[in-house]
């Protein structure tokens, strides 16, 4: 009861009564400058961990270009699957010429697997079959698999670059770099 | 004998016999209209909602898994850790609609003699939440949990090793439950089957209420007063979807080709599959020209078919056949009615199509990554 009488606000009190416990102005901006910092670091600290957390423990990222041997290496009419593992690319020589083709089905990305008795990669997910030329002619894939630019370098060996990709729909297998003539 | 019969069963398991033996025989068993219903209850299919339907549909899925567990190729498919949900949900599928058609039918001969349904109860008699309903919930919970424990115990998790890009498992089995998914995809582009089928799955099904303003059946089971929504439905849900799950589980192995559960997994089964765009069936094979250079000018058909199948057969069903039930829901329900059904329908339009004529795409046009 007597509490209602007494109390008074703050801003009333008179700077002259001295409260120990009151927060002055000084001590204000110090604590929230204390404050803030502590904020931003632990905000920080917190983005920091999960911007970290996108990226992957282990990353498997092989050279783009790569040496592939010589040009004669490869027999006519075959299928070289060595570079699949690392490079994602098979190396195949046909009649006339070889090339690099992508392991990457081109109907939802699986890596299909070289049936050499059958003459054809065939995608273990949706029964999508490409010939040895990366053309699709069985299964739901809608567009032959991609070719990577190719050349000789100047050791004499094979170099694929991966970074460009050529694609038969757009009429790109007809591009020098896609195809070694042998 | 035994043989034969395992013989017979790869043969009818063959997706191009099973998949028409049972969209065949889906109206006799939920007659949508008074000719199927004569001859589903002449024929006795009637029986399968009783209880001796009951037996026997477990008894005969029983013996169909025993026999398979003794067989040696079966068996291994059948065992596998990623494969036992499948068996769960083909016996819990079963007595689930089993339950539901059994009271249906017992609900739809009381309204017929003029009865009440069983579930009608006294406005003024109500039951509790509390404790009623939360105690049973509680309990099949629990009952679930030990279960679950009982059988994470007992079954060794199917873990391989470490995932690798370049080693794609053969054949690559989506998880069980996404297998009617991994279906569609083999019959469409991955943005059909992948993304706009899905989200018409899920919209589709929330929209079902909107479209059907049948109200009779609210609150308790019937199938003739709904039995055309009913049809739709149970095919939709029975076989375009727990029966491709059952497909992929059972009948896709290696390469993705079609074997029947009692066949050997040969991985150098050969099974010509030259698909064809209709563009190329036009222009190369009806008209011996080469395709025209104009993209939109070579799938010129495939637009036609496309708009004739969404856009104006709905039209003409509207005009025609479907009139009365067109002036009975309004346009609006009925263009959202006919996206979604024609939507579902193509499915098995499309797996006809690839499997009688090999065609691949309506529309193909890769360079703008737009097949149909």
């Amino acid at each position: 009861m007597t509490e209602d009488i007494k109390t008074t606000p703050p801003a009333s009190v008179s700077p002259a009564e001295k409260d120990d416990n009151a927060l002055g102005r000084r001590g204000f901006f110090r604590w929230m400058t204390v404050g803030w910092i502590a904020f931003s670091v632990a905000t920080g600290g917190f983005f920091t961990v999960i911007v970290r957390f996108l990226f992957p423990n282990v990353l498997f990222e092989p050279p783009q270009t790569f040496k592939a041997g010589f040009p004669n290496d490869y027999a006519s009419n075959f299928v070289d699957t060595r570079y699949k593992k690392k490079f994602n690319v098979w190396m195949v020589r046909d009649e006339e010429s070889i090339f690099a083709l992508s392991t990457v089905c081109t109907h939802l990305g699986c890596t299909p697997n070289w049936l050499g008795t059958e003459n054809k990669f065939k995608c273990p997910c949706h029964g999508s079959g490409f010939r040895m030329t990366g053309i699709n002619f069985e299964g739901p894939a809608p567009r032959p698999l991609e070719r990577y630019k190719i050349s000789v370098a100047t050791d004499g060996q094979i170099l694929v670059d991966k970074t460009k990709s050529f694609k038969w729909e757009k009429g790109e297998w007809e591009n020098a770099e896609s195809f070694l003539k042998v | 004998m035994l043989q034969t019969f395992k013989d017979i069963i790869d043969i009818l398991s063959a997706p191009t016999v099973s998949f028409t033996l049972l969209t065949i025989a889906f109206p006799f068993v939920f007659p949508p209209t008074d000719w199927f219903e004569k001859i589903h209850r002449k024929f006795g299919i009637c029986r399968l909602w009783t209880k001796p339907g009951f037996y026997g549909g477990m008894i005969a899925i029983t013996f169909f898994f025993v026999v398979g567990y003794f067989d040696p190729n079966f068996n291994i498919t059948l065992t596998k850790a990623d494969n036992f949900p499948i068996i769960l949900m083909i016996y819990s599928m079963f007595i689930a609609i089993w339950w539901s058609m059994y009271q249906a039918y017992q609900n739809d001969d009381r309204l017929e003699n003029g009865l009440k349904p069983m579930e009608y109860n006294d406005p003024d008699d109500k039951v509790l939440v509390w404790p009623d309903l939360v105690y049973i919930e509680f309990i099949a919970l629990i009952l679930f949990m030990v279960f679950l424990i009982v059988w994470s115990i007992l079954v060794a998790a199917p873990l391989e090793e470490p995932a690798n890009p370049a080693a794609t498992p053969n054949p690559s089995k989506a998880p069980w439950y996404f297998l009617g998914l991994q279906e569609m995809l083999v019959y469409f582009d991955p943005w059909i089957a992948g993304i706009i089928f899905p989200i018409f799955i899920i919209i589709g099904m929330m929209a079902i209420p909107y479209m059907d303003i049948n109200k009779k059946g609210d609150g308790y089971y019937s199938f003739k007063e709904r039995r055309i929504g009913m049809f739709i439905f149970m095919y939709g849900w029975v076989v375009l979807w727990l029966f491709l799950i059952v497909i992929g589980t059972f009948f896709r192995g290696p390469n993705w080709n079609f074997f029947g559960p009692f066949e050997y997994w040969d991985a150098h089964k050969v099974v010509p599959l030259n698909n064809v765009n209709l563009s190329e069936y036009i222009w190369v094979k009806m008209l011996g020209t080469g395709m025209p250079t104009n993209i939109l000018l070579r799938e010129i058909i495939g637009f036609i078919v496309l708009i004739g199948y969404m856009g104006i057969l709905p039209i003409i069903l509207a005009k025609s056949w479907l009139k009365n039930y067109f002036q009975e829901i309004g346009p609006v329900r009925y263009t959202f009615l006919m996206l979604f059904g024609l939507s579902m329908l193509s499915l098995p339009i499309k797996m006809y199509m690839r499997w009688l004529f090999n065609l691949k795409y309506i529309i193909a046009i890769p360079e703008w990554f737009f097949n149909i």
